[in-house]
């Protein structure tokens, strides 16, 4: 232990530095300070905790705490209905709605063996991306805000906005859209004649807005300072954790489920995987930024090609919900919907399970629906990628700096309502 | 920063191959290998698990690399089996195949040894089964709660676990609406 001042005599009324301030002699090998990260912090988006060990700027150890968040929706989905259960799948990951609802959709039409049309397909190809687009502007919005960036939040915001539009135009919902349905899509509405156009003028606006934040952002000095070399994920170790989406391609694998296992007729859409190099945080950054210019061609296909015929699958099947000009104009078609809905009857599964992993913006989202021929599912097992997006981050944060936690800890996208569920 | 579309390579493995080659390994120790919705599921016992799991990661031509989930289920209403299982969602990057690994657990002791040594994602996967259905995995290195509070009783996705939570909403205070009175 060292001192700095010299001793004084105390008996003069002065204090004796050797001894009464012993305890406030800086000693840097030893002393180690405990912060905590969250849960509320404006950094963590959400309820996160990380209790990180300090060596003055130094992380020397991290350990997430979670589930500040969860609310027993796997519980709560064995207590409901297939349909219902919709309407609980957007409260998991709350920034892309759709596409939680797409892919638990796809594994209960998988259980019942229901196949939608071409056009359904369609439709939820161009929700989904529209979802993919929002998430991954909200997250290099917020990310570059970490950062101190704030201009492209803005800009990136306003782009939000107008997708929530569009989903309002056509879902009449703007955040829980709760839109598809066993065998299509919720029967309220078909599809407004001017939600097309819009989507396709929304995209022409998106495009520029990309472009604006990649010269804003990209190759800012000081951004690339902060992120290149910064939370390096190397391929056999993002295997090793499990980890997918944009945080698997930032280190160079290119795994996409929409090609690897295409599903809901995404076979038919030309579209590349952008892969990054060194794994690190720009590299995701730019993997999600080029995701948008991706997601944004894969709307105009579908746009361009958008099949006629029926939204709808088979509408005299007993597992989908009828037309609702039926259900008020007919006795057969009001008996169908209470057959379906009330909570004594409903649409049976036959017994099995089924699994369909779709690839939501953050990675593999899929939902492990069993069916015990109930009305709703037995079990309804969620696979949320930040759950095992987030496992890794002690490995990264060891030996970093504190200010490196912000900018690793928004790279990886973790919404706290997926990772608790 | 490169563009890449694998979509030619993307070849996915058939059922019918990868189910020859598991059961040529490991034979008769193979409970049940059936196909449902279109994957493949093999049932195991735990006393084979890990051995079974340890093949199928290392393995060179199957090389299941990456641990995708890791749930328990309660097949308490369903009947006919052990009263848990656990399933492993498995996926070969070279293969570009899906296996559902199926190990029952019974009730009387419920353990199973812990794929935290094959798999890191494990970790956080098999602390969930264990705050969630009460199964032990022996030789995971931090066996607590994840999602529940330390100081939780119960499991409460094992299917006689109420919806309502127990100790909750009994114990609120009645408030009686004056005007009714």
């Amino acid at each position: 232990m060292t001192t700095t001042g010299k001793s004084m005599d105390s008996k003069n009324g002065i204090l004796n530095r050797e001894t009464d301030f012993q305890e406030f002699v800086y000693q840097p090998q030893e002393e180690r300070l405990f912060l905590n990260f969250g849960p509320s912090h404006p950094a963590t988006h959400g309820t996160l905790r990380l209790v990180l060990e300090l060596d003055g700027e130094r992380v020397v150890d991290c350990v997430p705490e979670i589930g500040y968040l969860h609310h027993g929706f796997e519980k709560l989905g064995e207590y409901r209905t297939y349909n219902q259960v919709v309407t609980i799948t957007d409260r998991m990951n709350y920034v892309s709605p759709f596409n939680n609802n797409l892919a638990y959709i796809l594994s209960v039409e998988k259980l019942f063996g229901i196949e939608v049309s071409k056009r359904a397909q369609y439709l939820r190809v161009i929700l989904a991306e529209l979802g993919r687009i929002m998430d991954h502007a909200v997250c290099i919005g917020t990310h570059a805000m970490d950062l101190g960036a704030f201009t492209a939040l803005l800009y990136l915001i306003r782009e939000r906005e107008n997708i929530y539009n569009l989903y309002e135009l056509l879902t009449g919902t703007r955040l829980t859209v709760s839109y598809a349905r066993v065998g299509g899509f919720a029967r309220d509405r078909g599809i407004p004649a001017d939600f097309m156009p819009r989507t396709l003028a929304v995209c022409d606006g998106l495009l520029k807005t990309v472009d604006e934040v990649d010269r804003l952002l990209s190759h800012n000095s000081i951004y690339l300072g902060r992120t290149r070399e910064v939370g390096i994920i190397t391929p056999a170790a993002a295997a090793d954790y499990g980890i997918t989406g944009p945080c698997l391609r930032g280190s160079g694998v290119p795994f996409d489920l929409r090609q690897a296992a295409p599903y809901s007729g995404y076979e038919d859409f030309d579209f590349d995987i952008p892969v990054g190099s060194t794994g690190d945080v720009w590299d995701r950054y730019m993997v999600r930024l080029e995701e948008m210019r991706q997601s944004v061609g894969i709307i105009r296909q579908a746009i361009a090609n958008f099949p006629e015929g029926e939204l709808y699958a088979d509408s005299d099947s007993k597992v989908i919900l009828p037309p609702k000009d039926d259900v008020y104009g007919s006795i057969e078609g009001l008996i169908h919907q209470f057959e379906i809905i009330m909570l004594n009857r409903g649409a049976r599964a036959p017994r099995g399970e089924a699994y369909i992993p779709t690839e939501a913006p953050n990675g593999e989202l899929g939902y492990h629906v069993i069916s015990n021929e109930g009305n709703g599912p037995y079990r309804f097992r969620v696979r949320p990628p930040s759950f095992y997006n987030f496992q890794i981050i002690p490995s990264l944060l060891r030996g970093r700096l504190l200010s490196d936690t912000v900018a690793i800890l928004s790279s990886l996208n973790i919404i706290a309502g997926e990772l608790d569920r | 920063m490169a563009l890449q579309t694998n979509r030619e390579q993307d070849v996915m493995a058939s059922n019918q191959e990868i189910r020859e080659l598991v059961l040529a390994r490991f034979g008769e120790r193979i409970l049940a290998a059936e196909e449902e919705c279109g994957q493949l599921a093999l049932t195991v016992s735990r006393d084979d698990h890990f051995e079974l799991l340890k093949l199928l990661k290392e393995s060179a031509d199957l090389g299941y690399d990456i641990l995708m989930d890791l749930f328990g289920v309660d097949y308490l209403e369903m009947g006919g089996r052990e009263r848990y299982g656990v399933i492993y969602q498995l996926y070969s990057l070279g293969r570009n195949h899906r296996l559902r690994v199926r190990v029952p657990v019974p009730e009387q002791d419920p353990r199973l040894d812990s794929a935290v040594p094959l798999w890191a994602a494990a970790n956080w996967a098999e602390r969930e089964v264990h705050d969630m259905y009460g199964i032990t995995f022996s030789g995971h290195p931090n066996m607590t709660r994840i999602l529940c509070p330390d100081d939780f009783s119960g499991f409460p996705l094992r299917k006689d676990f109420p919806v309502q939570g127990i100790g909750y909403r009994e114990n609120f205070e009645k408030i009686e609406n004056p005007k009714t009175k």
